[in-house]
Parts: C-alpha cells; sequence; structure tokens
C-alpha cells in the first residue's frame, strides 16, 4: 500500500481498573487504503470496538491510549492531535455509525436537525442550507418522503429507518473513512439486508472506505474485500477475504467458521471452540488462545507468536506457520475457569 | 401417526392498550392470531421470525406464562388453558422454559446451586443430601463443574449463565421446553457449545423442544420442522429442509433470500423486501404480508382474501392464495377483483456459490 488513508502502528488501549490493568487493545497495526471496506472481526472482549474509539479518540476514563501507540490518517498524526482538531475530524473526514440508533440519536431534535447540525458545525452552513442538504441526505439513504419525515423524531421511526439516520449524518460531510461498529446487528435479516445494500451503493458512488467492524463473518463475506480477525486484544490473522473463508491459517479463524451453522449447509454438529475469551486483566503468557487450541503444544505457552506471513498477503499469530505438521487436532488443555 | 406431545390450535392473544386513566380509546394489538401446530416427544419445532412477529408471545402463551385469548392447548392430552393454578403448577413440572438472556433470567442473590435446586424442592422431587447430588448431575450435565455450585450467576459468562439456565429447566425433568432465543444473546463460538448441548440432551431424555429465534441458520441446524411466523400467524410450516430447500411463501423466500451468506463467491438472488413490518396495531388486510410481497401474481384479491394455510406439498403448508395449489379457487379470486391466475412461483435461492 502506497499511500495508505488509514494507518494504526503498534495501537494499545489499556484500562487501568481495580481488577488491574485491561490490555483491552495490545499492539494492534493495520493499514486501510482508500476505497477500501475492511473487516475487523472478533468476539465480546476481543478489542475491536476498543480499536475503533481509540482511532475517533473516544476512550475514556479509565482507559488510555498508551504512549508509541501511532495513528496517521491521511497523513496526520492523530494520536496527540488536540480536542479541537480533533472535533473537526470526527464527523467530517471520519465518521462512525454505531450499533443501536436509537442511542446514536437525540431523541428531543427532529432528525432533520441532527442531521442537519452536521453542516452546520463543520461547514458553518446557514440553517436553511443545511436544512435542504440534510432532506436531499435522507432521501439517498432511502427514506421516503423525506422533506416531511426530516420534522419527525427518532421515536417515529423503525429502526431500520433510525439507522438510514444514522447513516445519512454519518456521510454528509462526505467522509472519507466510516468506521461502522456492528451497524446492522440490531436489525431484523430483512432490514439487514436493506442496510448492507444500501451502504455498498453508497461507498461505490462516494469512494468512501469502511472499516466494519462485526462478529458476523456473513456480513464480512457480503461487504468486505479484507478482514481482520481479533482475538485477546490482538490481531491474530490478516488477509483477503477468499482466503479467510478457504485457507484460514490460524486455529481461532477455523474455529469460528467451524462453530458457525450456515443456511443450506446442514451438519450433524457444530464444531465449537471450547471454554470462554479469558479476561483481559489476565492474558495467557505465551498464545492467547493456546488454552483453547485444539492443536497447542509445549511451544505456545514458552513463547508469544508473532504474526508469521503465511501466504501472500496473508498473516497469522500461530507457531503452525513454522511447524505446520502439528497440525492434529487433540483436547485443549482445560476449559477455562469462570 | 402418533399423538402429539404438545398441540396448539387456533391460540391467540391479545394486548388491549389505551383505556387508561386519561381515556384513549381502548383498543387491542392480536399479537399471536389462530396460531395451530403440533410438537412431537423427542423433536424440536423451530418457530423463526423478525421482532414483532408473535413467536415469544405464542411460547410464552403455551405455557401460559401470559394468558392466551383463545384457542386451545393440549399437552399430554390434558387441556392447560381449562387448569386450575394448582394444576397448572403440576403441569409445569413438565413443560419448561429457557430464556434469551442469561443475564437478567438468573437471580443474582442465589448460588448456582439454589437456583437449580429451587425446582426440586418446590416440586418435591428431592431434598437434603439427595438434592445436593441431583444438583451435581445436572451441573455435570451441562458441562459446568460441580464446585460452581457455590457461586453466583455474575461471576460467569454468558454462555455458562445460559448453561446454568438450562440446568435448572432440565432439574424438574421436563418433557417439553421452550427455548426462546436461547442462543442469540452469545458469541459463535460459545452458541455452538449451547446448540450442540441442546441436542445432546434431546437425545439422551428424549426432549421436544419449541425452538423460537430469528436466526434461519441456527434453526435450520437444530430444528426438525420449521414454522414461520408473520405479523402474529404462521404463514409456513415443513419439515426443515423442504422448508429450506423450497421455500413456498414469498415471505419466507424473501427472509432467506437476506441471510448473509459466509462464503464471498456465493452466487444468489436476493430478494430484498421494501418496506417496514406492518404494525400489528393495523394489521393489512387479505394477506398481512400483501403490501411487501413480491409474488408476479399478486393482485387485487391477496388483499381481499385471508389465505388459509392450506397443503401445497406433502407435509408443507403455506398461507398463499397465489401459490398452487390452491383451495381458494380462481372464480373466488376473480369475483373480489383478482386479476393474475395462481402460478407456482419458486424464485432461484441458491444458498451456496
Amino acid at each position: 500500500m502506497a499511500d495508505p488513508l488509514l494507518a494504526v502502528d503498534n495501537l494499545r488501549t489499556w484500562f487501568y481498573t481495580d481488577a488491574g490493568i485491561a490490555r483491552a487493545v495490545d499492539g494492534v497495526s493495520f493499514a486501510l487504503a482508500a476505497g477500501e471496506t475492511v473487516g475487523l472481526v472478533g468476539e465480546s472482549g476481543c478489542g475491536k470496538s476498543v480499536t475503533a474509539l481509540s482511532l475517533m479518540r473516544l476512550v475514556r476514563q479509565p482507559g488510555r491510549i498508551e504512549p508509541g501507540s501511532h495513528v496517521t490518517f491521511e497523513g496526520r498524526e492523530l494520536i496527540g492531535l488536540d480536542d479541537e482538531e480533533m472535533r473537526k475530524l470526527r464527523g467530517n473526514r471520519i465518521a462512525m455509525i454505531f450499533q443501536e440508533p436509537m442511542t446514536a440519536l437525540n431523541p428531543v431534535f427532529t432528525i432533520g436537525d441532527q442531521v442537519a447540525e452536521v453542516a452546520r458545525i463543520h461547514q458553518g452552513s446557514s440553517r436553511k442550507e443545511a436544512w435542504d442538504r440534510a432532506v436531499e441526505m435522507l432521501e439517498l439513504v432511502g427514506i421516503p418522503a423525506a422533506a416531511e419525515r426530516a420534522h419527525e423524531f427518532p421515536h417515529q421511526l423503525s429502526g431500520g429507518m433510525r439507522q438510514r439516520v444514522v447513516i445519512a449524518m454519518a456521510l454528509m460531510m462526505n467522509p472519507a473513512l466510516v468506521i461502522a461498529d456492528e451497524p446492522t446487528t440490531a436489525l431484523d435479516v430483512t432490514i439487514q439486508a436493506q442496510i448492507l445494500e444500501l451502504l455498498r451503493g453508497l461507498q461505490q458512488k462516494f469512494g468512501t472506505s469502511i472499516l466494519m467492524i462485526t462478529h458476523d463473518l456473513g456480513v464480512v463475506a457480503e461487504t468486505c474485500s479484507r478482514v481482520i480477525v481479533m482475538y485477546g486484544g490482538e490481531i491474530v490473522e490478516e488477509t483477503d477475504v477468499r482466503t479467510i473463508f478457504r485457507a484460514a491459517h490460524h486455529p481461532y479463524t477455523e474455529g469460528l467458521l467451524g462453530a458457525m451453522p450456515r443456511v443450506g449447509e446442514k451438519r450433524e454438529r457444530l464444531t465449537t471452540i471450547p471454554g470462554t475469551v479469558p479476561p483481559p486483566t489476565a492474558w495467557p503468557t505465551g498464545c492467547r488462545f493456546r488454552d483453547r487450541c485444539p492443536y497447542a503444544w509445549e511451544r505456545c505457552e514458552r513463547e508469544h507468536p508473532p504474526l508469521y506471513q503465511v501466504g501472500e498477503n496473508h498473516v497469522s499469530r500461530c507457531h503452525l506457520a513454522e511447524e505446520p505438521e502439528r497440525r492434529v487436532p487433540h483436547a485443549p488443555a482445560v476449559e477455562a475457569v469462570a | 401417526m402418533t399423538t402429539p406431545l404438545l398441540s396448539v390450535r387456533d391460540l391467540s392473544k391479545d394486548f388491549v392498550r389505551g383505556g387508561g386513566f386519561l381515556g384513549r380509546a381502548k383498543s387491542a394489538v392480536r399479537a399471536v392470531n389462530c396460531v395451530s401446530f403440533d410438537v412431537f416427544a423427542g423433536e424440536t419445532l423451530g418457530l423463526v421470525g423478525e421482532s414483532g412477529c408473535g413467536k415469544t408471545t405464542t411460547g410464552r402463551a403455551v405455557l401460559r406464562l401470559i394468558e392466551p385469548t383463545g384457542g386451545q392447548v393440549l399437552f399430554d392430552g390434558q387441556d392447560v388453558l381449562a387448569l386450575s393454578a394448582r394444576d397448572l403448577r403440576r403441569l409445569r413440572r413438565q413443560m419448561q422454559i429457557v430464556f434469551q438472556d442469561p443475564f437478567s433470567s438468573l437471580n443474582p442473590r442465589m448460588t448456582v446451586g439454589q437456583i437449580v435446586r429451587e425446582g426440586l424442592t418446590i416440586h418435591r422431587l428431592a431434598e437434603g443430601a439427595a438434592a445436593d447430588t441431583r444438583v451435581m448431575q445436572l451441573l455435570d450435565e451441562v458441562g459446568l463443574r460441580a464446585e460452581y455450585a457455590g457461586r453466583y450467576p455474575h461471576e460467569f459468562s454468558g454462555g455458562q449463565r445460559q448453561r446454568i439456565g438450562i440446568a435448572r429447566a432440565l432439574a424438574v425433568e421436563p418433557k417439553f421446553l421452550v427455548c426462546d432465543e436461547p442462543v442469540s444473546a452469545l458469541d459463535v463460538s460459545v452458541q455452538a457449545q449451547v446448540v450442540n448441548l441442546l441436542q445432546d440432551l434431546q437425545r439422551d431424555r428424549g426432549l421436544a423442544y419449541l425452538f423460537i429465534a430469528h436466526d434461519l441458520s441456527v434453526v435450520e441446524h437444530i430444528a426438525h420442522r420449521v414454522a414461520v411466523m408473520y405479523l402474529g400467524r404462521i404463514v409456513e410450516m415443513a419439515k426443515a429442509e423442504d422448508l429450506y430447500r423450497e421455500p413456498l411463501m414469498p415471505y419466507t423466500q424473501a427472509l432467506l433470500s437476506a441471510v448473509p451468506v459466509p462464503n464471498p463467491d456465493a452466487q444468489r438472488q436476493r430478494i430484498v423486501l421494501t418496506g417496514d413490518v406492518p404494525s400489528p396495531a393495523n394489521p393489512p388486510s387479505g394477506c398481512v404480508f400483501h403490501p411487501r410481497c413480491h409474488h408476479p401474481q399478486k393482485d387485487e384479491a391477496c388483499a381481499r382474501i385471508v389465505p388459509p394455510l392450506e397443503e401445497k406439498a406433502p407435509g408443507h403448508v403455506v398461507a398463499c392464495i397465489k401459490q398452487l395449489p390452491t383451495t381458494v379457487t380462481w372464480e373466488a379470486q376473480q369475483a373480489v377483483g383478482g386479476t393474475k391466475q395462481p402460478s407456482r412461483y419458486l424464485p432461484v435461492i441458491p444458498m451456496r456459490g
């Protein structure tokens, strides 16, 4: 990637809690090119949402982005940028779509006001200009009778319509990067299909980059060109979307794919990943997945695996890269204690 | 054919709103509208549909956790809706429920052991050391360590809490479990553990499940038969493999085609439904799905005739007057303004690329 839109280098976001230091994001590095859609995948507690909040500099106390973390966006370092500059960037060059559209909208303002506000803040548009632009945007995201609906309040809209409003707000300033954190998880499947279709269409039209944060590999397959899999606050695998589904390398990715029931592919039994994700205050030594891994051997406890190059544009944080003959399943160590 | 363990006929539930102190006009929302189905011993019936379709209300009305407005529920030959409170409590030993939210469905002040043991005490199934032993057995059966009995729910992850909820339900040795979205709050890897556990328990104990979920892939995996609900009605019901291979109700076709496929090379035709689900307070006339329907033969008759749930293929019932065969004759459809003859409409929905 010659000059990526976004470059994240050794991002570490730690939370200083009573239970100890939670290393929620612990040395994450990746890059995103202009116009690209990349999926950031993992289960609860893997650090994907904290990664997103860190990029937006929205991490709150007791969380802290550690020294040595770098986020470069359009050639500028965001870590250390003052709050005023950061505010100018947010909602303007970088926008975010949240999972729950009801909480992302203000219940006491009309949706038209809320979308228009973006243009008033970032462009200094007049009330009238901003409103007209908001109605245009609401039309674009498929709100029927947008001119009238703009006068409605969030509670008057369905979940799918609210998510369209949130998308309209995000795209108002034609941002270079949209961070979408589980944008369809709260929606029904037929509405999800509508929203994904909408995002795809808008991306083609505006050439926006999307960082799609999701736990749903189906959503990844349908929207992303590249996938980053996170586990235990780290990236464990990264490659293009075809390779992840055909030739996943990391045992965790393999486990995720096996655990997922798929329509039209009935199996007798789902493969499972035993145990649960360890707490971020106590990641295991060595490989953080080893307690749950069917292939783990003594090296995995001793040595923290680096991201190995396992193919063209394909990296995996697993010692199997050097000792592939060990890919022979046996029962994993112990079930993680509650 | 054997008699079903659970037989539900024309079950309805109205929620009345308004009519309070400030005197807003009373109106009834029919959340469940004349729903009928059977569940056989050892079988899983999947009940799927989107938010607000009435699937959760159906599950609770069957157990009388909410009182149905009308209909009949026969469980093992007993008329559930006619039972006195006392007899109902006795019957609840046979019918249990596993809730969706593993965080709110366990009492935070009780230990895991007390939670699992409560049913044993209430139904006088075991006391003292015998009850302790039984609790240990149950925890073991759902894959939890016996020493967890002394801990409190907050010490457990979502998946483990769901196991506790299952152990509690199993304590009274029921024959039938309503599983209301039991895995939808769980991560994929943990979800698979719980799905496998439910399947193992069914195999070992011959349990019957009413498995309520919005996730079509999980339901295909676990259910023997599947019923699809839309706006309070069952609109299609068939053996799982038939329903997923050849969905006949246009709504089911759209629903299945909307599921994201975890295969970037999948070739498929997606039917994107326009608009939202209408409000159950004001459902469309005739076929409740007609305003969003994509059946090419849709016409005025669909807005006028309530489609009967009728057999279109062996064991495969569908509510659609435009999908052949139908008992609603072409003449009857024309009489109410129908202009397009019924056909057999099967949009290609390849699940795999």
